[in-house]
């Protein structure tokens, strides 16, 4: 079963490669383009067949170490 | 004072760490691996700069998990002493010893020059060679040196009088407040961006940072 946890900066951390990227596309010509928020994605591939058990392990494990609470928030998938 | 000087993979600056204290502390420091977990005999604990575990994840992420850090714990909930520069500082935080995180410096540049700090109190361990408000040279070598926390803890850090040293010329990489040291409550944890133990000799082009460490050396 496979976990998709997605790690981004809380609301209101400054995100300064999210600025760069937005600053990047707007010289591109994507005038359209805002605010920019960049984060990452872990893909974590576990020895469960329980969607909800999944589900728990990857947030004890998005706690402990795949994200800095202090700074980020998460969120996590579980794709079949 | 006995000190340790962590190793893990990825940190380079531990060498410039045992000149320090060796000229400080006119004692040899010992060097501690990753993997080891008796820390006996130590009264302070040092964690060099460097790039542990090539800073995947997050700068002091990996090293926040080694079996050493479990052991610094203890030692710092024993009341010892724990320095932490540069990527020290970032395990510090990471391990929850010390509040707050380090973003990506807010120009997004690496900075390596030198930076003015101002001594925000000399009653501590590590500040008593220096005078209260005293400012001094160090520098600094950090491309995550952006030190954040919320407003309430910034507050509590301040109210408290746990910050150590705030950048006093200007505040390059964009910290909360120019902080660029805090201590833990005792005033036994510090960690700080610049690094002290890079001017300590005139061979290095000053000697700002040898007050630093004779303060350690005379607690």
């Amino acid at each position: 079963m496979k976990a998709v946890v997605t790690v981004m900066l809380k609301a209101g951390v400054l995100d300064p490669q999210g600025k760069a990227i937005g600053h990047a596309l707007n010289n591109l010509g994507f005038a359209q383009v805002g605010e920019v928020r960049a984060g990452k994605i872990i893909e974590l591939e576990l020895a469960e067949t329980d969607p909800a058990a999944a589900k728990a392990a990857a947030e004890e494990m998005a706690k402990k170490l795949l994200a800095n609470m202090v700074i980020e928030s998460f969120k996590v998938e579980i794709a079949a | 004072m006995r000190a340790g000087i962590l190793l893990f993979p990825g940190i380079n600056r531990e060498r410039d760490m045992v000149l320090a204290v060796r000229q400080s502390f006119g004692t040899e420091p010992r060097i501690v691996w990753h993997k080891e977990t008796d820390l006996t005999g130590l009264d302070l604990v040092i964690i060099p700069g460097g790039f542990s575990f090539g800073d995947y994840l997050r700068c002091g992420a990996m090293a926040a998990q080694s079996p050493v850090m479990r052991a610094v714990r203890d030692h710092a909930a024993r009341g010892g002493y724990v320095l932490g520069v540069c990527n020290g500082f970032q395990i510090l935080t990471e391990t929850g010893l010390l509040p707050g995180a380090l973003l990506r410096n807010a120009g997004l540049r690496f900075l390596s020059m030198d930076t003015m700090l101002k001594v925000e109190r000399n009653d501590t361990v590590f500040t008593a060679k220096y005078a209260k408000g005293e400012v001094f040279r160090a520098p600094m070598a950090h491309g995550d040196g952006n030190y954040t926390a919320d407003e309430a803890t910034l507050d509590r850090l301040e109210g408290e009088g746990l910050v150590a040293f705030r950048y006093h010329d200007e505040n390059r990489n964009g910290s909360a407040r120019a902080i660029a040291g805090v201590y833990s409550p005792n005033l036994r944890v510090l960690g700080l961006m610049p690094h002290p133990e890079d001017l300590v000799d005139p061979l290095m082009g000053g000697t700002d940072g040898k007050p630093f460490f004779d303060s350690l050396a005379a607690a």
